[in-house]
């Protein structure tokens, strides 16, 4: 049987009503040489056998993070998911959840946002978290759209070790703000010319740590300076298994924390989806002024525990275009993902599982470092650092590539035409004595 | 003195050259319980219409506008910290700004009580 959605007179009768003779009348306005004449040259409809086999040879060309020595990172890290996270977020009470305006029938959800948004306080040493947001990146220009607001003020001063993508969703976020945005250059081994650009007229101050080198920075004495002069400290970070080991936002006098939680809970994921963590100070202000969603904790009426959103007057289904955030999607199901494997690992198990980073990555560096012409460039790191190679780093990575290792990313591929030496390597838990091995094998071989 | 409405349900009481603005009864009754506003600076200036405050309760935020022109001489700091005068006496202890009138002529065009009452029932 055909499904017929409209019968030819049903269409007739549309285009007369609206004064039109044929459907391509409706097209006149694209130019003809844009137009498709007759149908497309598809092949023939196949089997579902024969679809899955060619869609599956299709896929081998593909060389998949877990089937090789994998030391990408800038971003997104390959960390192990228990398979316990993916049971559990499957079920159906979890897995169907929308957004939970209701608390009468989302009470589950609520608790974990709830949950979420203590460990993410917890975290980065702050006092208040939102129930998430789409990705590290945006809530990194929710972050300076907030500062604004609450600074009444409209600059913010980059660090140019923000990962560049951070800072090109930074800058489409605040375009048409009327937000100024300025950044310093990429420095390699500190936060070199970022001072200087903070001014009285200076929102906010956005530093990245571990930046996207892999470098840590301490930011007690930038914090100070920003505070003299009424600026903000936004802190970001892309590797939420560093505040495991490290020094947090919190304890540094940052007054913002945002980043990426990909690395607890959620997988690689081809890109996304993928959760921003959205953390500040419990001032007035800041809570008036703070994106996102925010689940609380209450009483109903026979005085038993229970969660529901509130601050609700903040956000765009009542605010509509005055709302602190009109991004509507936050990440519910990765929030989810990253509070169940953050409550498996415990707060020693978090630690641990930090501690075997940063020990795996010292490992590869002094591996990688004692090669002839490498040089290590970052001299502070959690599980990411940076290389100066004796060649142009995309080339190398495209020879570690025939040899079975996919050795990390090119500066370059970040920042077009600068830094074609450098290249920025991550170690996870996931890696072996044996993928390090074959990592410096297969490098000293392509030098 | 005399007290005038705008059709946003804002209240003007005028004192010589200067008028205190709040929302009315009607307007706060609306809202339900108030649990925040923002007010201006002291010092700045307003045209009429301008948006000039804005207020929340558990249900809604809704803005304020200026009913008239002029320059904030003095906003109501006991909001901050107890917006639920709003309330209990919108038009009283829950005034939101005193302005500076500019132009005492844009009085004429805002409703009285009895033109108000009607413009709400």
């Amino acid at each position: 049987m055909r499904y017929l959605p409209l019968t030819p007179e049903d269409r007739q009768a549309m285009l007369s009503k609206i004064g039109v003779t044929s459907i391509d009348a409706l097209f006149t306005d694209v130019p003809e040489a844009a137009r498709l004449d007759g149908p497309v040259d598809l092949p023939a409809h196949q089997t579902e056998l024969q679809v899955e086999r060619a869609l599956s040879k299709m896929a081998a060309e593909n060389t998949p993070a877990s089937s090789v020595p994998f030391f990408v990172g800038a971003g997104a890290y390959k960390h192990h998911v228990p398979a316990t996270v993916d049971h559990l977020i499957q079920r159906s009470e979890f897995l169907t959840a929308y957004t939970p305006y209701q608390p009468e029938i989302s009470q589950g959800t609520l608790q974990t946002l709830f949950e979420f948004q203590t460990q993410v306080a917890l975290l980065t040493g702050m006092d208040v978290a939102n129930a998430s947001m789409y990705d590290g990146s945006t809530a990194c220009g929710e972050a300076v759209l907030m500062a604004a607001r609450v600074t009444k003020r409209k600059k913010a001063v980059l660090a140019g070790s923000l990962h560049p993508h951070y800072a090109a969703t930074t800058r489409t976020t605040a375009k048409y703000m009327d937000i100024d945005i300025v950044s310093s250059a990429p420095d390699l081994s500190g936060l070199a010319g970022i001072a200087e650009l903070i001014d009285d007229e200076t929102a906010c101050v956005v530093i990245q740590t571990p930046d996207v080198f892999g470098r840590l920075h301490d930011l007690t004495d930038i914090a100070e300076k920003a505070h003299q002069h009424g600026a903000l400290v936004i802190s970001v970070f892309t590797e939420p298994v560093s505040l495991g080991l490290v020094k947090s936002p919190g304890e540094m006098g940052a007054d913002i924390a945002v980043g990426e939680g990909q690395g607890i809970g959620v997988g690689l994921n081809f890109g996304g989806p993928y959760v921003g963590l959205f953390a500040c100070k419990n001032d007035r202000n800041f809570i008036r002024n703070l994106p996102g969603r925010l689940a609380g904790e209450t009483v109903d009426a026979d005085g038993r525990r229970g969660y529901v959103l509130t601050l609700s007057t903040r956000e765009q289904h009542i605010r509509r275009d005055k709302a602190t955030s009109n991004i509507c999607t936050n990440s519910g199901l990765c929030a989810l993902a990253f509070t169940i494997h953050m409550t498996l690992l415990g707060e020693k198990g978090l630690t641990r599982l930090a501690r075997i980073n940063h020990e795996t990555a010292c490992d590869l560096a002094d591996r990688l470092s004692s090669i002839d012409g490498v040089e290590l460039v970052t001299d502070s790191f959690f599980n990411e650092f940076a290389l100066r190679l004796p060649k142009p780093a995309a080339g190398v990575l495209d020879a570690l590539v025939e040899k079975g290792v996919l050795g990390g990313i090119a500066a370059s591929r970040l920042y077009p035409g600068e830094l074609e030496d450098i290249l920025i390597v991550a170690a996870t838990e996931t890696n072996s004595d044996d993928d390090l091995a074959a990592f410096e094998t297969a490098l000293r071989e392509v030098l | 003195m005399s007290v005038k409405f705008t059709k946003d349900h804002e209240w003007v009481k005028v004192e010589g050259d200067e008028a205190t603005v709040g929302i009315t009864a009607y307007a706060a009754e609306q809202l339900g319980d108030v649990v925040f506003v923002e007010l201006p600076e002291v010092g700045a200036s307003f045209g009429q219409g301008d948006e000039m405050a804005v207020v929340e309760s558990v249900k809604a935020a809704s803005e304020v506008y200026a009913p008239v022109s002029g320059e904030v001489t003095a906003v109501n700091g006991d909001l901050e910290g107890e917006p639920q005068k709003v309330n209990e006496s919108p038009d009283g202890a829950g005034w939101f700004v005193k302005l500076k009138l500019s132009d005492k002529s844009q009085l004429d065009a805002l409703m009285d009580e009895a033109a108000y009452k009607a413009h709400i029932s």
